[in-house]
């Protein structure tokens, strides 16, 4: 296996059935074989990923003209007046700053009650924890639609519907199940000592979990707080039920929706891809720059 | 911690409580004899109509042709995403070179994860609505390509015969990357040892993935498998988006039903409610029998 050491000069696959022997007899070859069928393989899906996604962003800058004639064609000038179309008269602005109102409502009450909730259950013992807890984390097994007839007479019967502290409440209480989930197994991996320690110095119980706790369990509350935001942003049939009638108050998703209807009548191709392409660029971008945090974020709930 | 603890724990536990309680549990239980009555959304009124609900469903024959489309989402979807998924995630983490170090992941492997994890971030609503233009017959992405080549380019979702297949391609395509990094992070826990010890032993790339990286990753299929079989109930938002149900339900799924026969097309709620109950068992039996099949013993590298 030594003369793998300088495979940079392996010969390129020129061998058909080189996969079939074993790597002791031919090293090299495999080594060229698989590192030119597994490349090929990668790249064709990384462009099937990405291939939509700059179409749509071409397209944003194209004419109505330009997109019914040639789908693969490139725009004749950077028409940004798209962009401004979409911005002001679909009002994506608008429903960008509603959702991210309703967004950060429902994501700082999502955590600060994870949080508190999961802390009990990891740290204290009392009657029926454990039926509280699986109270809490069964929600996650439940779809969503068996509430919704159900929720829409609750969120009703309080006068919170088509308001964005209805959907605030409703965002959070969704929320819950996994934040607790997860974070009391975030809880449960932290030292005791450190508690005992803060405890025997006369740090009272609500200062601990506020000024010790809190601040350890940093880490894990980052991941929950980036998988409950995109889950948030994202949300959909939520504000589709209870936020329906008050156009003003719709979030993003609910925007580029009727953005889509509506340019289905009027045939303003340009206009849905550039109200597409504002509502797909913040949110990629912040994820090319936080891409470690939040694949982690996202994926470390799942492995637990 | 033995004096004092319960005014901590009430203050703790009791507002989430009630917000739970008041927004998902309540829900959710009313749901039950909701689904007995003919409860129609705007009256006050309505009687109770006992199993009448369900008699009816067993003859909604677009309800039947949603649940036949969720069974076979359920049975393909986890299939596809997590063959795939493995497939990507052992090419970037094992297609590289083997030398005396084990087996290591193809240059630039970071930039493929950060780009096949793009539809992940997207909301589901976004990506329905890319697709449903790169599915567009006249100036779609797809047709484009394929008229450039010379081939008949179909009418894809307005087609009975291809819409559910379109939307069902395009929810592997957005999930598949995140399954290609859950994957790859399970893959690397695996201790490199155990690789150079294969090696030594001679055995194949093949033999490496099928008779040890995947046993030991074993684990983690079995989450995606539940995850993504409760994906495959749902399904509700690309076909909402993409066809609504259409053409003559050929893409229906039990979600959108129960949404449109709850605020769309008519407001039955005690009906919606029957499908809401039928689908929660379903759900249900689901996530019990995957971790029924799927159970194996934990492993723990120490």
């Amino acid at each position: 296996m030594t003369t793998v050491d300088t495979p940079a000069s392996a010969p390129p696959a020129a061998d058909g059935d080189g996969r079939s022997r074993t790597g002791d007899r031919a090293p090299r070859r495999e080594v060229g074989v698989v590192n030119v069928f597994s490349h090929g393989f990668l790249l064709i899906w990384a462009l099937l990923t990405t291939l939509p996604l700059v179409w749509m962003f071409v397209s944003s800058f194209k004419s109505d003209m330009e997109i019914l004639s040639d789908p693969w064609g490139l725009p004749g000038a950077l028409r940004f007046e798209n962009w401004a179309r979409a911005w002001t008269e679909a009002q994506i602005g608008r429903y960008f700053l509603n959702s991210g109102i309703v967004v950060a409502g429902s994501l700082a009450l999502t955590m600060l009650f994870g949080a508190t909730a999961a802390y009990v259950f990891a740290r204290y013992e009392f009657p029926f924890r454990r039926f509280f807890y699986y109270l809490f984390i069964g929600g996650m097994m439940f779809p969503v639609f068996l509430a919704l007839v159900p929720l829409y007479g609750v969120v009703g019967s309080l006068g919170l519907l088509q308001t964005w502290t209805g959907l605030i409440l409703v965002y959070a209480a969704y929320s819950l199940p996994f934040t607790v989930f997860f974070l009391t197994a975030f809880f449960r991996t932290l030292p005791t000592a450190v508690a005992e320690a803060a405890l025997i110095d006369g740090c009272g119980p609500f200062r601990l979990f506020f000024r010790v706790m809190l601040p350890m369990a940093r880490p894990g509350l980052i991941s929950v707080a980036i998988f409950n935001f995109l889950s948030q942003w994202n949300q959909f049939i939520l504000p589709q039920v209870l936020m329906q009638e008050d156009r003003s108050k719709w979030v993003l998703a609910q925007g580029l929706t009727a953005l889509a209807v509506s340019q289905g009548y009027q045939g303003d191709f340009s206009g849905l891809f550039a109200g597409l392409t504002l509502a797909m660029l913040p949110v990629l971008a912040v994820y090319v720059v936080f891409q470690r945090q939040i694949q982690t974020g996202l994926t470390a709930g799942q492995l637990k | 911690m033995k004096h004092g603890k319960y005014p901590l724990i009430i203050t703790f536990l009791l507002p989430p409580l009630l917000l739970y309680g008041m927004f998902v549990i309540w829900p959710y239980l009313q749901a039950f004899p909701i689904s007995t009555t003919n409860w129609l959304g705007y009256s006050r009124s309505y009687d109770f109509v006992g199993l009448a609900n369900f008699e009816t469903l067993l003859r909604d024959s677009a309800l039947w042709k949603a649940v036949r489309n969720n069974a076979i989402l359920l049975l393909l979807l986890p299939i596809l995403t997590i063959g795939l998924g493995l497939f990507f995630a052992s090419m970037l983490n094992m297609g590289g070179r083997r030398g005396a170090a084990g087996v290591v992941g193809v240059r630039g492997s970071a930039a493929y994860r950060l780009v096949y994890f793009f539809p992940q971030v997207l909301s589901v609503v976004i990506i329905a609505l890319l697709w449903k233009e790169v599915y567009h017959p006249n100036n779609g992405l797809l047709n484009g390509t394929l008229r450039g080549l010379g081939l008949p380019a179909p009418t894809w979702l307005g087609d009975p015969r291809t819409a559910f297949w379109a939307v069902l391609a395009v929810m592997v395509w957005s999930n598949v990357g995140f399954y290609v990094v859950l994957f790859g992070a399970a893959m690397a826990a695996i201790p490199r040892d155990i690789y150079e010890a294969v090696m030594l032993d001679g055995a194949s790339r093949w033999t490496t993935l099928t008779k040890v990286t995947i046993p030991l990753l074993w684990d983690t299929v079995q989450v995606a498998w539940i995850y993504l079989a409760i994906a495959a109930l749902d399904g509700f938002i690309l076909i909402q988006q993409m066809t609504d149900g259409g053409p003559n339900h050929s893409s229906d799924v039990i979600g959108l039903r129960m949404y449109n026969t709850a605020f769309v097309s008519e407001s039955k709620f005690g009906y919606a409610s029957a499908i809401g109950v039928v689908m929660f068992f379903l759900t249900l039996s689901v996530a019990v029998l995957a971790l029924r099949v799927t159970r194996r013993d934990r492993i723990e590298y120490s």
